[in-house]
């Protein structure tokens, strides 16, 4: 079984985002990157895949020289090698999914995991866009994952409940948290993934579909009010829940 | 953020490797460790469950060659996994501590091909947990003047006495115990034993209520009788004593590293505190009251590491550390004693409670003064190394 995950190198979730001088980045200095945590489970998932039938997990990542970093996070895992598809600066998702999909299909993967969106730009259309172009199957946020010759059961999370779907190889599917609990890299695993390799190829991106105009900062929360400290302050906290925040 | 700064302000480089391996186990302690850690030390519970994770994750035979089960790592190595342990929760990096410095190392540099064989994989895997018996009841910093002894009857060791503070004693299935073989040699008559729970006579009694580090197990090992095969004696008769004191050199590069995680966990829980408590309509931090600690408290760390890495990078290279690994150890156990203390003066009364981390920290540091070679005995083994310059 020939398995890809596309994984993502993406600021750490704790990070204050302050916006660069040219508006087309964030500040870099005293930002840690990660591996994208919905990318966790996909890997996990793959690896769980490999471990029952064979075959082989190759990561595939689209960035700069650093997210060779979340690469060899995902090969310390388990995953067997990796390749970058280098750009520069930001590529928009279809342009990504492109060039995702043509590195796929060199490969032959015919089972494609990736976390259900990365937590950076949040498009969560990777998955689907790269399904289309390849002509596979797709499922998304995908909780339950059973496959089986090339027959393929997957739950997915919807609102209020779970929806149960089949299909079959090739298959895209985008992970949500919940598919599995992603293993914590041993010592062994680290230390095999400096050896494990990694091509390095320029990203086929194609027509670019959408550009960066400019990053922007929300707007500031406004502060906390206190109404009172004792129970004579619960009839006006409720009529402000209820007509001015209207959660109630 | 605060990992960022550390990087930067810190002038031994890590390699990429060793970035990777610490920020496993830091992401592990913080999201599989923190959680818990009140719970185990109000229950004074031992956290089997985890050291076995940690063993398939190969934390617990860091230092021991892959070939027998280990990760075939150094001391950098050893010494940043116990710092990142530490941060979160020093019990479970004293745990880990222990049984990888005192009897797994014990095992490997002083057991034969055999004996490492039969029970490094075990250890260094964490399937089993290891204990290392040296000190008594009657018998401390003055080591040589322990009691158990071990007399060769009919091919075997007949060994009776008793060990005491152990780590592990209640949970550790294979330990190393020091004993007397001969009484008149002094210091040249302790030898030391491989022995466990599996030997009729050994047993594990009195699990001490401590005052920090509640979640590692510390406990009372007896002797009565206890039979162990000839072929339990690790390295010739008469050498356990040197062999000792060659461990605990070793691990006193671990103690420092402790200390340093320590600190850091206490000085990052004041950072976070002091920039969020108001007091006159300002965070604390912003009065040079906090500030001055906390600089101190930094400034200490960044000491304290140097010493602690200086040593770890010695031991690496070969070079002799019996004089830079007791600074290390002395060094950073002691601004980690300051630096919990300062942590809980700036909680305030906060500080005194259990809902805040720092109560913990300034429980658990006193050990670090006391295990491993007290700070009086590392400013002896200084002295004394001066005196021979």
């Amino acid at each position: 079984m020939n398995i890809a995950v596309c994984v993502s190198h993406v600021p750490d979730t704790t990070t204050k985002i302050r916006i660069a001088a040219d508006k087309q980045n964030i500040e870099q200095q005293g930002v840690s990157y990660i591996l994208n945590p919905y990318d966790e489970f996909a890997i996990e998932e793959a690896l769980k895949l490999k471990e029952k039938n064979g075959g082989e997990v190759v990561v595939i990542s689209a960035g700069g020289e650093t997210s060779k970093e979340t690469i060899r996070k995902a090969l310390a895992m388990g995953a067997d090698r990796g390749v970058l598809l280098k750009t520069n600066g930001f590529v928009d998702s279809i342009s990504l999914a492109k060039a995702l999909a043509e590195e796929i299909k060199s490969n032959g993967s015919e089972i494609v995991l990736m976390g259900k969106q990365s937590i950076d730009y949040d498009n969560s259309i990777t998955a689907q866009a790269a399904a289309e172009i390849l002509g596979y199957g797709c499922v998304t946020v995908c909780v339950d994952l059973k496959i089986d010759g090339t027959k393929v059961i997957a739950e997915r999370e919807i609102e209020g409940g779970r929806e149960v779907v089949e299909t079959s190889l090739p298959v895209v599917i985008s992970a949500q948290k919940g598919l599995n609990n992603p293993r914590y890299p041993a010592i062994k695993g680290i230390m095999e993934a400096k050896r494990k390799p990694i091509a390095e190829k320029d990203a086929a991106l194609g027509k670019v579909h959408t550009v960066l105009s400019e990053l922007k900062l929300p707007s500031a929360k406004n502060p906390g009010r206190i109404i009172g400290t004792d129970s004579s302050a619960v009839p006006e906290l409720v009529r402000l829940l209820r007509e001015e925040a209207k959660v109630i | 953020m605060i990992e960022e700064s550390v990087e930067s302000r810190f002038i031994i480089g890590f390699t990429e490797e060793q970035k990777v391996i610490r920020d496993t186990i830091k992401d592990y302690a913080d999201h599989v460790i923190r959680p818990k850690v009140m719970e185990f030390d109000e229950a004074q519970e031992f956290p089997l469950a985890i050291l076995k994770e940690l063993g398939e994750m190969g934390f617990m035979g860091i230092l021991i060659p892959e070939q027998y089960g280990g990760s075939g790592l150094g001391y950098v190595e050893y010494a940043l996994i116990i710092e990142e342990l530490a941060k979160v929760d020093p019990s479970i990096a004293l745990s880990v501590a222990a049984h990888n410095g005192l009897c797994t190392n014990h095992l490997y540099l002083f057991g034969n091909e055999e004996q490492r064989e039969k029970y490094l994989p075990d250890l260094a895997s964490g399937r089993v947990i290891g204990a290392w018996g040296l000190t008594e009841p009657f018998s401390g910093s003055d080591a040589a003047a322990m009691k158990t002894t071990a007399v060769k009857e009919s091919g075997a060791w007949m060994v009776n006495g008793s060990k005491n503070f152990i780590t592990h004693g209640t949970y550790a299935d294979t330990s190393v115990i020091l004993a007397i073989t001969n009484k008149e040699k002094g210091k040249k008559g302790i030898s030391a034993f491989i022995a466990g729970r599996n030997y009729d006579g050994y047993s594990a009694s009195k699990k001490e209520n401590k005052l920090g580090m509640r979640a590692s197990d510390t406990a009372q090992l007896s002797f009565m009788n206890l039979r162990l095969p000839e072929e339990n004696l690790l390295g010739n008769e008469g050498e356990g004593f040197i062999q000792a004191m060659k461990v605990l050199e070793g691990g006193r590069i671990s103690i420092a590293a402790l200390s340093c995680g320590l600190a850091q966990g206490a000085l990052d829980a004041s950072l976070k505190y002091s920039s969020e408590r108001v007091q006159f309509g300002k965070s604390i931090n912003s009065f040079q009251g906090i500030q001055f600690k906390l600089a101190d408290m930094e400034t200490n760390i960044n000491a304290a590491r140097l010493l602690t890495y200086q040593a770890a990078v010695a031991k690496d290279n070969g070079q002799p550390i019996h004089d830079i690994a007791p600074k290390a150890k002395l060094f950073a156990s002691e601004i980690a004693e300051k630096a919990a203390s300062e942590a809980v003066q700036i909680f305030g009364g906060y500080g005194f409670t259990k809902d805040y981390p720092v109560e913990k920290f300034y429980r658990d540091v006193k050990l670090l003064t006391i295990g491993e070679g007290t700070s009086e005995v590392q400013r002896i083994v200084i002295a004394r190394n001066l005196a021979q310059e």
